[in-house]
């Protein structure tokens, strides 16, 4: 079985995130980049099939910048077989992501699709669910356990009030949730030979894929801060500040 | 082949992960029990630290030595210790047996040391001969096809957890002077070997040495590093530049850590209505500290870098010792300052810190031998 395994370049997980001065997005000029940490979890959780002799080959896949080659590399390291680049210097959306992959899925015909379930940079939580339906296929998102049986898959999901389990044919997408798995560190040895696996490069032109955005950013904003406190003198007054001022008792 | 300027980055960044995700958080519990957990253990030996030094060819990562400078100014931002458990499979013997070892001799350790399948350990100093390693007394008398090591060795680190002892011994009278002195490749299982009780040391604690006595060990002729008598006291006089240059290396990585303590601090505490970072004679101490780690960071580089171009980096490898090395004992003594009496205590990390970087002046040659190396090297080039 081949799995396609999508990963994105993000802002590492340690920088803390400044807002331009423009307003116009965040500052990424001098700022460490990494895997998305629930793109991590997915390839992990697609080494640990290989390993288990479920899975055959391992195609690591991300969009983006030139840069985006070393988010692949990482993958490789972990254990990943080849990657594929599609590079473009564009905005990239959801929904160009999801077209992009589609495309991809195509080519190489996986039978399971992993991706994180959102990226820590903008939060969207859409592109796997995108990607199932403009492929037609069943989805298990926020995954965290996943038994692949003949043909089909037993995906447990994170919800709100708990686990649901489902049952789904392959070929399917799953989005990885944080507790599958702890990924690993990628070993010394291993990235030494990382630098020899294959990295295919292609454009969303060569995919026939339009990449233009649908929506606009318009302003980007820090939080607001948070105010100071008071301090109350009795338990009378607290009471009376939830009434009165705060009105919430 | 090595080449100069590897590109490692990646390498570094993982490094970096692992040192400050996995090493680092287990300090206080290295200090407590006086040893590495085991899962930590495990950890080590899978991130694949154990054959930096080490070609690809027999499974190790063939680090240039720019690039291993790099790797270790990662490493040595963790506690020491950490270092000296991996330390000994990637230094001075290791490397011997990639320069003088017979083919059968690098097959049969060099795969396994890489994995850290087997720790190698180093068997030089004797109580009596530290700083004159030449000195060494320890016997290996001839017998048929065999020899049998008679002696004692001295602050044999990783001596309980070894597989491999490298042992120097004289194989000829002491008038034949260092060309009397050979090296042996002694197994662990050999009869006759016996570990003595750790040493207590001052700080490094998770790192055990201890002595090795040698009684009547009997090993085969073909233990006999290269072959023949005679090899290995040079060669390890040679690997020496290679060994200062990563023990210089690790001190940068413990100056950064210093420093990184030290600043947090300095943040952190608040005396006279503000942080004492604020505070201008608290600053003197971070802008020495931090200019003392960039020049001990840009000798190790030049110096790593002239050696992976064929130079001859003897006297450069020394100032780096002895430079970096002198720099941590003073930015620790500095940072130690700054935490004020919080500094003697052993909440916070700079009291243990301050106690292990102690050891970096005295091993891998002390000071004092740098400086002398330093010395004969600029005289000798002045003569000329």
């Amino acid at each position: 079985m081949k799995v396609l395994i999508a990963i994105k370049r993000v802002i590492d997980y340690n920088v803390k995130i400044r807002v331009k001065s423009d307003n116009s997005g965040v500052e990424t000029a001098n700022v460490k980049f990494s895997m998305n940490p629930f793109d991590e979890i997915a390839v992990e959780e697609a080494v640990r099939l290989k390993e288990a002799g479920k899975a055959e080959e391992l195609v690591a896949v991300s969009m983006g910048v030139a840069q985006c080659q070393e988010t692949i590399r990482t993958a490789l390291a972990m254990g990943a077989d080849r990657g594929i680049l599609v590079q473009t210097d564009a905005e990239l959306q959801p929904l160009a992501v999801a077209k992009l992959l589609k495309a991809l899925v195509d080519k190489e015909q996986p039978q399971l699709v992993i991706l994180g379930k959102q990226a820590i940079d903008d939060d969207s939580n859409q592109t796997g669910q995108m990607l199932a339906a403009l492929l037609g296929w069943p989805q298990g998102t926020f995954a965290s356990k996943v038994t692949l049986g003949d043909g089909k898959a037993e995906v447990v999901r994170e919800i709100d009030g708990g686990l649901e389990t489902v049952e789904i044919k392959l070929p399917a997408v799953v989005s990885t949730d944080l507790r599958l798995n702890e990924p690993r560190y990628a070993s010394l040895p291993n990235i030494m030979k990382a630098k020899k696996k294959p990295i295919d490069t292609v454009t969303p032109a060569d995919l026939g894929v339009d990449v233009a955005p649908r929506l606009v950013t318009l302003k980007v904003e820090e939080p607001a801060k948070r105010k100071a406190g008071v301090k109350v003198a009795s338990v009378a007054e607290l009471v009376d500040k939830l009434k009165n001022e705060a009105k919430v008792i | 082949m090595r080449v100069e300027g590897q590109d490692v980055g990646d390498l570094t960044t993982a490094v970096r992960r692992f040192v400050r995700e996995v090493l680092v958080p287990a300090e206080p519990a290295v200090e407590e029990n006086d040893a590495i957990p085991a899962a930590i253990v495990e950890q080590l030996r899978s991130f694949g630290l154990f054959g930096m030094t080490i070609p690809e060819a027999y499974g190790g990562l063939g680090l240039c030595m720019l690039a291993e400078a790099r790797v270790a100014f990662e490493i040595g931002y963790a506690a020491p210790a950490f270092r000296s458990y991996f330390g000994t499979s990637n230094g001075v013997g290791t490397l011997g047996i990639l320069l003088d070892g017979t083919d059968e001799q690098k097959r049969r350790y060099l795969p396994r040391i890489a994995k850290g399948a087997i720790m190698a350990a180093f068997c030089l100093t004797e109580p009596d001969a530290g700083s004159d390693a030449a000195a060494i007394t320890t016997r290996a008398r001839r017998d048929g096809d065999d020899y049998v090591i008679s002696g004692t060795k001295r602050f044999v680190t990783n001596a309980p957890q070894a597989g491999l002892f490298t042992v120097f011994a004289r194989t000829a009278d002491k008038d034949a002077g260092i060309a009397g002195i050979s090296t042996f490749l002694v197994d662990r299982e050999r009869a006759g070997i016996e570990i003595g009780p750790l040493d207590r040391k001052m700080g490094f604690r998770g790192s055990q040495s201890a002595d090795v006595r040698f009684d009547e060990c009997r090993v085969p002729a073909a233990t006999l590093l290269g072959g023949k008598e005679g090899v290995g006291f040079k060669t390890a006089m040679r690997c020496l530049d290679h060994a200062r240059i990563h023990m210089a290396a690790i001190s940068v990585g413990l100056c950064t850590r210093l420093i990184d303590e030290g600043v947090r601090h300095a943040l952190g505490r608040k005396q006279f209505g503000r942080a004492i970072a604020q505070f201008q004679l608290i600053q003197a101490m971070l802008a020495d500290s931090e200019a003392e780690c960039f020049a001990a960071r840009a000798m190790v580089e030049a110096a790593a870098r002239a050696k992976d171009q064929g130079e001859p980096v003897t006297k450069q490898a020394a100032c780096c010792k002895y430079f970096a090395t002198e720099a941590a004992g003073r930015i620790a003594d500095r940072v130690l300052q700054l935490h004020g009496g919080y500094g003697y205590l052993k909440d916070f990390p700079i009291e243990r810190l301050y106690r292990d970087v102690r050891l970096l002046r005295l091993y891998e040659g002390t000071s004092q031998i740098q400086q002398l190396v330093i010395a004969r090297e600029l005289l000798a080039e002045k003569a000329r």
